[in-house]
């Protein structure tokens, strides 16, 4: 029987064998064993060293004295609960799109719960280890209720994240005066880690429509708009950042009517919005060529005009097909934001200085850096994960 | 067949009257005059170069002609705008690549024009879109995207998109080209039953089947220009043209 009818076998699987494992993706031949060799060494002495140095030779009393400089800067104490309730509103987010899009548990949800409850575990105030351990909680009944909801609620939530930004500057910056509900916090007391965030947020949410414009302006049959947009994308692709910081300092004042001034932080802010929206730009038009000409075709055919054949048709899959690239981008932007330290802010690196500059700490950079780079890492660490999920997601099924 | 002398009478749907178009210093069309009358099936055919394709978009304007004139509907093709968002409105459009859009799923595919240019509530849109998917054979797909489907459920899904917009002219340029041999039938029968519901409609193909089943007349392009025109049986059976003869001979064999 079994001859006749062939059946459907399940392909064959090897049993695993640590030393059959170890053989075959190790020590295949002589010089890959070398090479093996060499590298455990090599990952053990350094592994070892900085075991040794953080946990016996460095003194972390500089980043636990200054913590609240790092993560905040000079925001006043009294109004921090707004970047708590922001956190907040974060946990509650991000949970609900765990939720919602991978549908279970891995091992990065866990990862993203696991991080509050760890700093609740740490010896700070009662109060704000209860903090944390709320943040915890909010994120995981995010999560929760995501995972009842249906597919649907997909696009809400994505849409709930753009307005989040928008949330993020409303909050801290404030908009009633002194003595209202939500005081205005003028910007050159934030700092930190929260500077630092807010830079980037600013930069991305207004350098993108900017962006975008600049693009569909080089693609005008306008002469003014094409070459006007074709000029500052040129001009300032063609400097560095820093000059740019420089220039919005310096230059900005300039082109404002006299009595008007803004703070330094707007300046830079400016800088950095415009600077990315350069970059941006040539991004979305990379996106914009590689719609197949019969896009455009069949929405011409169709009797759409030329703002629906643009947001409608062209748009939405150039953006598409540029998501790994722009995350990119802001991941870059989110760490090029520290040039603003040279000007004189205190972002997260600012701060950085301003506490290797106290007396009792001097001498201590090596431990300052250090968490400052950690913290650089976890927060770009997860921005890529995040997008190099959303391209599987995007790759499944509406290709 | 019959309804040719009924309809003679009536104002023609479309006029093309000495059309020319150049591409730089190529002379793609040399002069088309034609008329198509309301429920007229058209096949145009010829070798690869002549400009077919090139001919039945200039009937919507994807391409602009340089000389002549062509009146739709009794609205003439200028630099108008108006005239032309009017001429795209009445007229369907299917190609050969198909041409779906791939962010959006079949049913929004085919709401999308109704909605966005006709102004339709979404729910009567849908309800169209639904009736027109039974059309075609495919209602089961509408909530998938494009990628999806199969070339000849793409291209369905391409013919209910145009059918959408309640077009009263339905252009095809080789709706069959791009398709495995195994899904031409099902394309073929779908236009073989809008044909016969009475649409106004011009096929750029080489199925001489499909000519010989449902086509009013033929027209054979060769060389930018129109060389010959009659019922499928004077073209098959006795062609006038030198040219015609040799090109039917060639893809008639084959
Ligand atoms: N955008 C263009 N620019 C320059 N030349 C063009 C362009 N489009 C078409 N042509 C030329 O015009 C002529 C007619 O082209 P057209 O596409 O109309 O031919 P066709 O009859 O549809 O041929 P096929 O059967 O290969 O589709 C061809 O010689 C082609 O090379
Ligand atoms: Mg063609």
């Amino acid at each position: 029987m079994a001859a006749l009818s062939r059946p459907t076998l399940p392909p064959p699987t090897e049993r695993f064998t640590l030393l059959g494992w170890l053989q075959k993706n190790l020590f295949n031949s002589w010089y890959n064993a070398l090479l093996s060799v060499l590298t455990v060494v090599f990952i053990y002495w350094i592994i070892r060293g900085l075991l040794v140095w953080a946990t016996s030779v460095a003194e972390w009393q500089v980043v636990a004295a200054n913590l609240r400089l790092f993560l905040v800067g000079q925001y006043p104490v009294d109004e921090l609960w707004r970047v708590w309730i922001c956190l907040y509103v974060l946990a509650f987010i991000s949970g609900a799109s765990y939720g919602l899009w991978s549908r279970g548990v891995g091992a990065f949800g866990i990862a993203l719960l696991a991080g509050p409850l760890f700093l609740s575990a740490l010896p700070f105030t009662l109060n704000l280890r209860l903090l944390m351990i709320g943040i915890a909680v909010t994120g995981f009944f995010g999560w929760l209720l995501a995972m009842r909801l249906p597919a649907l609620f997909r696009t809400p939530v994505t849409w709930s994240w753009v307005l989040y930004m928008v949330f993020v500057i409303l909050m801290v910056r404030g908009f009633t005066p002194a003595g209202g509900f939500l005081p205005v916090v003028p910007s050159n007391l934030w700092g930190g880690l929260l500077l630092t965030f807010l830079l980037t947020v600013i930069g991305i949410v207004f350098s993108f429509p900017i962006g975008v414009a600049l693009a569909l302006g080089r693609r005008s049959n306008l002469p003014i708009m094409r070459y006007s947009s074709i000029a500052f994308i040129e001009l300032v692709r063609g400097v560095p950042l820093i000059t740019v910081l420089f220039m919005a300092q310096l230059m900005l004042p300039l082109f404002l009517p006299a009595g008007v001034t803004i703070d330094r932080v707007l300046r830079a802010m400016v800088g950095i919005t415009l600077f990315s929206a350069a970059y941006l730009a040539e991004n979305v038009r990379g996106g914009l060529q590689s719609i197949p000409k019969g896009q455009e075709e069949a929405a011409l055919a169709l009797g759409l005009n030329g703002f629906q054949r643009m947001a409608l048709i062209i748009l939405p899959q150039a953006l598409r097909a540029i998501i790994p690239i722009l995350v990119g981008q802001f991941i870059a932007l989110f760490k090029d934001t520290t040039l603003v330290a040279i000007v004189g802010l205190f972002d997260l690196l600012g701060i950085a200085k301003t506490v290797l500059a106290q007396p009792e700490f001097i001498g201590r950079q090596a431990e300052v850096l250090a968490f400052v780079s950690l913290l650089y890492f976890m927060f770009s660490y997860v921005i890529s994960y995040i997008s190099r999920r959303i391209e599987v997601a995007q790759g499944v099924g509406e290709r | 067949m019959s309804e040719t002398s009924e309809t003679g009478s009536e104002q023609p749907i479309i006029i093309a009257k000495d059309v020319h178009k150049w591409y730089g210093h190529f002379h793609a069309l040399k002069g088309i005059n034609m008329q198509v009358h309301k429920g007229e099936v058209i096949v145009i055919f010829g070798p690869s170069g002549s400009g077919k394709s090139t001919f039945i978009r200039t009937i919507n304007r994807l391409e602009e002609h340089q000389r002549g004139q062509i009146i739709v509907d009794g609205i003439e093709l200028t630099h108008d705008v108006r005239n032309i968002e009017k001429i795209r409105m009445e007229t369907g459009m299917v190609f050969q690549q198909f041409n779906l859009f791939p962010h959006l799923t079949v049913m929004q595919n085919i709401t999308l024009a109704p909605i966005w240019v006709r102004k339709w509530k979404k729910q009567k849109a849908e309800e169209l879109a639904m009736q027109l998917l039974e059309r075609v054979g495919i209602p089961e797909q509408a909530g998938k995207f494009p990628g999806q489907l199969s070339g000849g459920q793409q291209q369905r899904v391409a013919i209910a998109r145009a059918l959408a917009m309640q077009p009263k002219i339905m252009l095809f340029d080789e709706p069959t080209s791009a398709l495995d041999p195994e899904m031409i039938k099902e394309v073929l029968d779908v236009m073989i039953e809008l044909a016969r519901s009475g649409m106004t409609m011009l096929v750029v193909t080489h199925e001489m089947g499909f000519a010989r089943a449902v086509a009013n007349r033929m027209f054979f392009f060769d060389d930018g220009q129109l060389v010959e025109s009659g019922t499928p049986q004077e073209i098959f059976k006795s062609p006038k043209e030198d040219r015609t003869k040799l090109f039917l001979s060639q893809i008639l064999t084959h």
